[in-house]
């Protein structure tokens, strides 16, 4: 899985203070006496604010989800235990593994970056094989989902399975914009036009979507 | 003096037609989208609601033409009890949704944000883009379901479950009608949590030197505060709607419990919480109530203090206090439920914090009155619509008082107490709030002042007409009237139906009223005198650029501020007022320490 790269990726490490607007900043401190040249720029990229308010609209999303899993499972006399599909254990590694991957690959993107062209061939290989392991990831999601069909357990048979794949098709779709994020990420890469932030926004995204898959398998495994 | 150079712009200016005014990354234009949406949806909403009060005063009279808009529904011109209730539920769903939660937030909020941040746009202005259109597709949607068979849902704004998730044996537009409502709302939530996203990082990330949170103006703040809560609540709402979905076209029973007879048929379902359905509205649905309102506080505190011309007695308290409304409206939803049949305990652990709430209600209303008090108010017509909002707020607000107490609210619940409750102080004061940023901000979004006079007529109609159509829904409930019966033909009600008439006559004068609004609105967008850069002589950023505003918001050279907000009757200054970007030094500026 060959990459060619005809330039150093530009990387933002901080913007210019020029640059666009934004450089009030939130942690701005204005100085009484209204001299501004004593004002530093420390305010972060609206790409890496975005993504932490992104993931806290997410977190919501699934809040809510667990919270009518709780009270419908509360008052439920129709409530039944299922096995989840052993295929979902191998997922989880592999989701596990896709975010030591996406870290290797942005050192040897950081690598690529700092000067050490030479010692780095392909500075996409490791974000390729997180691309890879998240489709695998949702392969085996959606082998999960037609086992089950197959076995006569489908959306309706029970609100256990009702709900074990409302949350997982939901974390599946979220996921799927966590591998559009990838996919555009390695494109600016290849482009030489990558920013950091960008790279740090879908990096956040894409661990959380982790943290996230293994919370709702712990959730389906004690609840269902 | 720090200099700032010529900055890059985000995105270059447009030159199709397409790209500048349909498919528009600039922020403005789709706050102007915005506006315009809201527009059309508060008519659609207004019309519905004159057939409903025609249909409450004289229920037998046949309006001319209503057949055209459903056969089933108005046979003869006349509405069928069904048909009223689904009218109801439409009037109910345009207004909270696509001109409480559009016109305030995402109208002005959109175009005015980034410029009194002092920003070139947005940070993400392809997701803001998509936040227009997909709130345009949902409204779409929800029109839809007016020419589906059975036409639209008859559940009411909230969509109680079980009735809202079992099809149509729950009656006419309970079938397509529900799953129409149900996706137009989930695809509204989308468009939100995307505008919200964009108004959070803007405020965070975007603001120009100098201007530090507490230099923000207070509509500004209202719109971040708003943001938060949007992005919380619709966070919410989205998933619920899933769920009922997937109760009417998949068969699953997340809200309908078990051997549930509707029209004489036992339903397939099993198990479901019809609770869990309220739990997940609510939990938005108050919320929803402050991100209708809250922009309105902001947006008429910034209107106030540039006609008082003097700012608040507190800045920071004010914005703490909309802060402490936004926190606690998560935390008193189930005062929606106090009669749904939870635990008693639960009933009063939702009953304090309801009334807590009203203590930075209060504090914000003492406020606005304090620093009127003894103020030389401009009168024109967005002071006026200011005033009429905090006159509405208080009027709407007092009747909170009663029915934050379960023991009260058991006897007034689901009567015309609670209309005329949320009418004022959510639905009317919300209005008034978007009359006044409409007065006040118009010259800067369209470069043309809207005429005074007319502006003047339309707010005393207004007002003394809302006033006649809300204040005797109080009367009504207290006197028991059930909210929506479409007819009143038990004994207890029947001498009420007089009351009924007034209102309703009332509400065709108000409404007609609205039409000199449009006319102004639309006249003076082409024939209005030309505006200046700073008709009102304000001090925040939006009236230090070019009128309108260029597409990178401030040309060449990004604002610095130097000020906080509002420096009225600034003592030694050459004006009464100087302005956020005026480098000029103040003795004894307007400032909290």
């Amino acid at each position: 899985m060959a990459t060619t790269v005809h330039e150093p990726p530009k990387i933002e490490l901080d913007r210019l203070p020029s640059q666009r607007s934004g450089n009030g900043g939130w942690r701005n401190l204005v100085p009484v006496d209204g001299d501004l040249r004593r004002i530093k720029d420390r305010s972060p990229v609206p790409a890496s604010t975005g993504i932490w308010v992104g993931l806290a609209s997410i977190t919501m999303t699934f809040a809510a989800f667990t919270s009518a899993l709780i009270v419908r499972q509360g008052g439920a006399p129709d409530w039944q235990h299922i096995s989840l599909p052993p295929v979902l254990y191998f997922n989880t590694l592999l989701i596990l593994a896709s975010s030591f991957t996406l870290e290797l690959g942005r050192r040897e993107v950081a690598k690529f970056m700092g000067g050490l062209r030479g010692q780095v061939a392909s500075p996409a290989r490791g974000l390729y094989v997180t691309l890879l392991l998240g489709l695998l990831f949702v392969a085996g999601q959606t082998f999960a989902w037609l086992q089950l069909r197959s076995q006569g357990f489908g959306l309706a048979t029970n609100v256990s399975y009702s709900f074990f794949y409302v949350l997982t098709i939901a974390h599946a779709v979220h996921l799927l914009g966590g591998l559009g994020g990838m996919v555009r990420v390695i494109g600016k890469l290849n482009k030489s036009v990558l920013r950091r932030s960008t790279l740090d926004a879908t990096s956040r995204y894409w661990h959380f979507m982790g943290a996230l898959w293994l919370y709702l398998f712990l959730l389906l495994w004690m609840k269902l | 003096m720090h200099d700032v150079s010529a900055h890059a712009v985000h995105h270059g200016a447009p030159t199709s037609f397409i790209r500048k005014h349909v498919f528009s990354l600039d922020h403005k234009v789709i706050g102007k989208q915005y506006y315009a949406l809201a527009l059309v949806a508060v008519f659609v909403g207004m019309f519905l609601s004159w057939l409903m009060r025609i249909h409450l005063g004289w229920g037998s009279f046949a309006i001319p033409g209503l057949h055209l808009l459903s056969k089933t529904g108005a046979p003869g011109d006349v509405m069928t009890p069904e048909y009223y209730l689904q009218l109801m539920t439409m009037h109910g769903t345009i207004m909270v949704f696509f001109v409480l939660t559009t016109a305030p937030f995402a109208a002005f909020g959109n175009f005015f944000l980034p410029i009194q941040v002092g920003a070139e746009d947005m940070p993400f202005p392809h997701f803001n883009m998509m936040s227009f259109w997909v709130t345009f597709v949902a409204f779409l949607v929800l029109v839809a379901s007016f020419f589906v068979p059975e036409g639209p849902t008859l559940g009411g704004w909230t969509q109680y479950a079980p009735l809202s998730a079992v099809g149509s044996v729950g009656g006419p537009g309970q079938g397509l009608g529900v799953v129409l409502w149900a996706a137009s709302i989930g695809i509204f939530c989308i468009g939100q949590l995307l505008g919200s996203l964009n108004f959070i990082t803007t405020t965070l990330d975007m603001r120009t030197r100098g201007m530090s949170l507490m230099r923000l103006p207070l509509s500004a703040w209202a719109w971040f505060i708003t943001s938060v809560m949007g992005l919380t609540a619709f966070a919410v709402l989205m998933p619920a709607c899933i769920l009922l979905i997937l109760d009417h076209v998949a068969g699953t029973s997340f809200f309908v419990s078990s051997n549930e007879v509707i029209n004489g048929q036992i339903l397939p379902h099993s198990g479901g919480s019809t609770l869990l359905w309220q739990h997940l509205f609510w939990f938005f649905g108050h919320p929803e109530v402050y991100i209708a309102i809250v922009p309105g506080m902001g947006i008429v505190s910034h209107v106030l203090i540039t006609n008082m011309r003097r700012p608040m007695l507190s800045h920071k308290v004010l914005i703490y206090s909309m802060g402490a409304l936004a926190v606690l409206s998560y935390m008193v939803y189930g005062h929606h439920m106090f009669v749904s049949g939870m635990n008693p305990v639960s009933s009063l652990a939702f009953s304090f914090p309801t009334l807590v709430i009203t203590i930075p209600s209060a504090i914000i209303v003492l406020i606005w009155l304090g620093s009127l008090y003894g103020s030389k108010l401009r009168i024109n017509a967005a002071s006026l619509f200011a005033l009429g909002f905090v006159s509405m707020f208080i009027s709407g607000g007092i009747s909170g008082f009663f029915l934050a107490q379960p023991s009260i609210d058991i006897m007034l619940h689901a009567t015309y107490f609670v209309v005329g409750h949320f009418h004022l102080v959510m639905g009317v004061a919300a209005m008034f709030g978007i009359f006044a940023g409409t007065y006040f901000w118009f010259p800067k979004m369209t470069g043309r002042m809207m005429s005074e006079p007319l502006g003047k007529l339309h707010f005393w109609l207004t007002f003394v007409g809302a006033y006649c159509i809300f204040m005797p829904f109080h009367y009504l409930g207290i006197a028991s009237n059930v909210r929506r019966y479409q007819a009143f033909t038990d004994d207890y009600l029947i001498p009420l139906i007089p009351v009924h008439k007034f209102i309703t006559v009332a509400a065709l004068c108000t409404g007609a009223a609205q039409l000199i609004f449009l006319y102004n609105l639309i006249h003076s967008r082409f024939k209005g005198a030309p505006a200046t850069d700073n008709p009102w002589e304000g001090t925040s950023l939006e009236w230090s650029t070019a009128t309108p505003p260029p597409h990178n918001n401030f040309g060449d050279t990004m604002p610095v501020v130097y000020h906080d907000p509002y420096q009225y009757g600034i003592e030694g200054a050459s004006t009464d007022f100087v302005m956020q970007t005026s480098p000029e030094q103040i003795k004894n500026p307007n400032e909290e320490k």
